[in-house]
């Protein structure tokens, strides 16, 4: 609770003191727009609905692209682990796709799948996946042989010993794989947002292309909180709590 | 094949000139020496030797952890050729699993074994971690428990599921006197109820005359079976009769009188 109060009185007083230097001229009013000029951008965007249209849009791409990633990458993860084929060859692929920051495949999908929905697809999975990938490949790979005679000494075999033994065992790495991976898509998906026209939906990044086009800053920082605390939202309610798990259980905390 | 299997009472675990060899940076490390071994159905075998002797290797191999170079291990008759919950191994080091908590570690043998139904496995759980004395820390996470109790909780894990035979691997190592001495007890007391096949590693003479029908003695490395002791005290033993001390004493004099002529080797 203290910790709290102690959040809320720090962001009200930088809201405070950037209102009294946009009002007494010491930042120039063209430039920078005034905290109460934008929340009346947020609460109008949200009343006539194209806040939270454009919310729920890019929600839903990142969302979809994001799952995809994850299903993807951590059966990938596993082969790469288990079979050293895999391992020389996936393997160095995802290395070599995850150096690249997503948005690169931006001209290639947008020829691939026009300016559709299945080209915002393409770039959110590219974004998540390798890190993913990876890391349950190297979460695998740091399972401590111990556990896994322990099991197979109690009769684990195959596939129990995979889920019930291996898996748990990497739950920190892939976590923290998926945490990247959501990063990685979270940015990836805001460039592509920005930077290409999707006929079939108007996302956050659209609306900052155009609060720009107009240069209605109030606009464009109005939409920049909004992605903070989207990406605030989603480590605080579904990161932390995992991650506040993984510490308790490993006895990892500090 | 089956003129190989000793007639008379069937051996429950059989090494068969077993011999194993490890690859160490730049030398060979020669673990197991030609070692044979029959432990009866129901018998409880204490392995004692010197650090280094190889007497995890053996246990590794009986367990089918582990292969032997040469020579083979027979678990009923039959060749063994990996893991099986038959043979249970309780490892040196712990070994719980991170991501499970007191009780779910209990239970993760428990619930490999079919016949079982949900009710039973809890009630078979609760049972062995009131005998480990963790009955207060079911819900636990493994790190916060101390070296002993991890090792009671190992111990709780390795007894629950049942198995036909057990090998352990100095389970006692980091315990208090005192709980040791009560598990002592409650060991022998599973034991007799369940007369199950047990294969015990101690460095510990005491222990081993404690708890044993026989103790067998390894040399210094390379592995091999040096003396056999048959311990023939009535049980519940009591650690500290006067009787158990004396075959304690013996089985100190012999595992000096063998180390002394690898000693002699060093200094020369
Ligand atoms: N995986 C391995 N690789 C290389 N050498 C090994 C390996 N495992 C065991 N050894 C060697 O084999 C020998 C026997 O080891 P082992 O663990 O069986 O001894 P031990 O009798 O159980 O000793 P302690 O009583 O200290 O536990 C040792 O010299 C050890 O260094
Ligand atoms: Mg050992």
């Amino acid at each position: 609770m203290k910790r709290a109060t102690a959040a809320f009185l720090f962001f009200a007083l930088l809201a405070v003191l950037w209102e009294v230097l946009v009002r007494t001229g010491v930042w120039p009013h063209m430039l920078v727009p005034a905290p109460s000029e934008v929340l009346r951008y947020l609460v109008d965007a949200v009343a006539d609905g194209t806040l939270p249209g454009a919310m729920a849009v890019t929600l839903k791409r990142l969302v979809l692209g994001y799952v995809a990633g994850f299903a993807l990458g951590l059966p990938l993860g596993l082969l790469i682990a288990r079979f050293k084929f895999f391992a020389d060859t996936l393997g160095l692929m995802a290395l070599g796709l995850q150096a690249l920051p997503s948005i690169c495949w931006a001209p290639l999908a947008l020829l691939w799948f026009g300016q559709t929905e299945a080209a915002m697809f393409f770039i959110v999975i590219m974004g998540s996946v390798w890190s993913i990938t990876l890391a349950t490949d190297a979460g695998v790979r740091h399972v401590p042989p111990i556990y896994v005679r322990a099991a197979q000494t109690m009769g684990s075999r195959g596939l129990h010993t995979w889920s019930h033994v291996i898996l748990p065992a990497a739950l920190p790495f892939i976590v923290s794989g998926m945490k990247q991976g959501w990063a990685f898509a979270w940015r990836s998906l805001m460039a592509a947002e920005i930077y290409i026209t999707i006929l079939t939906g108007f996302g956050l990044g659209h609306l900052l292309h155009y609060g720009r086009e107009l240069h209605a800053m109030d606009a464009v920082l109005g939409i920049i909180l909004v992605i903070i605390g989207i990406g605030l939202l989603t480590d605080k309610l579904l990161f932390s709590p995992v991650e506040r798990f993984i510490h308790r259980r490993w006895g990892t905390a500090r | 094949m089956n003129e190989e299997i000793p007639t008379g009472s069937p051996a429950k675990v059989a090494v068969e000139d077993v011999s194993k060899t490890f690859r160490a940076r730049h030398d060979l490390v020669q673990a197991l020496d030609h070692v044979s071994l029959q432990v009866r159905e129901g018998e409880f075998v204490c392995l004692v030797g010197p650090s280094g002797c190889g007497k995890t290797t053996l246990l590794n191999i009986i367990a089918g952890l582990d292969t032997p170079d040469s020579g083979r291990v027979l678990a009923d008759g039959k060749p063994v050729t990996g893991a099986g919950s038959d043979r249970l191994v309780m490892f040196q080091e712990p070994a719980l699993f991170p991501w499970l908590d007191v009780r779910s570690n209990v239970l993760f043998g428990l619930n490999l074994k079919p016949n079982l139904g949900k009710a039973e496995r809890l009630e078979v759980a609760q049972y062995y971690l009131q005998l480990v004395g963790l009955e207060k820390f079911l819900h636990a996470n493994v790190h916060e428990l101390s070296g002993g109790m991890k090792q009671r909780l190992a111990l709780a894990r390795a007894l629950a599921p049942n198995p036909r035979v057990l090998l352990m691997d100095e389970p006692f190592g980091s315990l208090d006197a005192l709980t040791r001495d009560q598990l002592y007890g409650d060991l022998q007391s599973i034991w007799a109820q369940r007369r199950r096949t047990v294969v015990f590693v101690t460095h510990n003479a005491r222990e081993a005359a404690c708890l044993g029908d026989r103790v067998v003695l390894f040399s210094p490395r390379p592995g091999r079976i040096q003396e056999q002791f048959e311990i023939r005290l009535a049980r519940p033993r009591d650690i500290n009769s006067v009787e158990l001390a004396s075959h304690a004493t013996e089985i100190t004099r012999a595992l000096k009188r063998h180390l002394k002529p690898e000693l002699r080797e060093v200094a020369e």
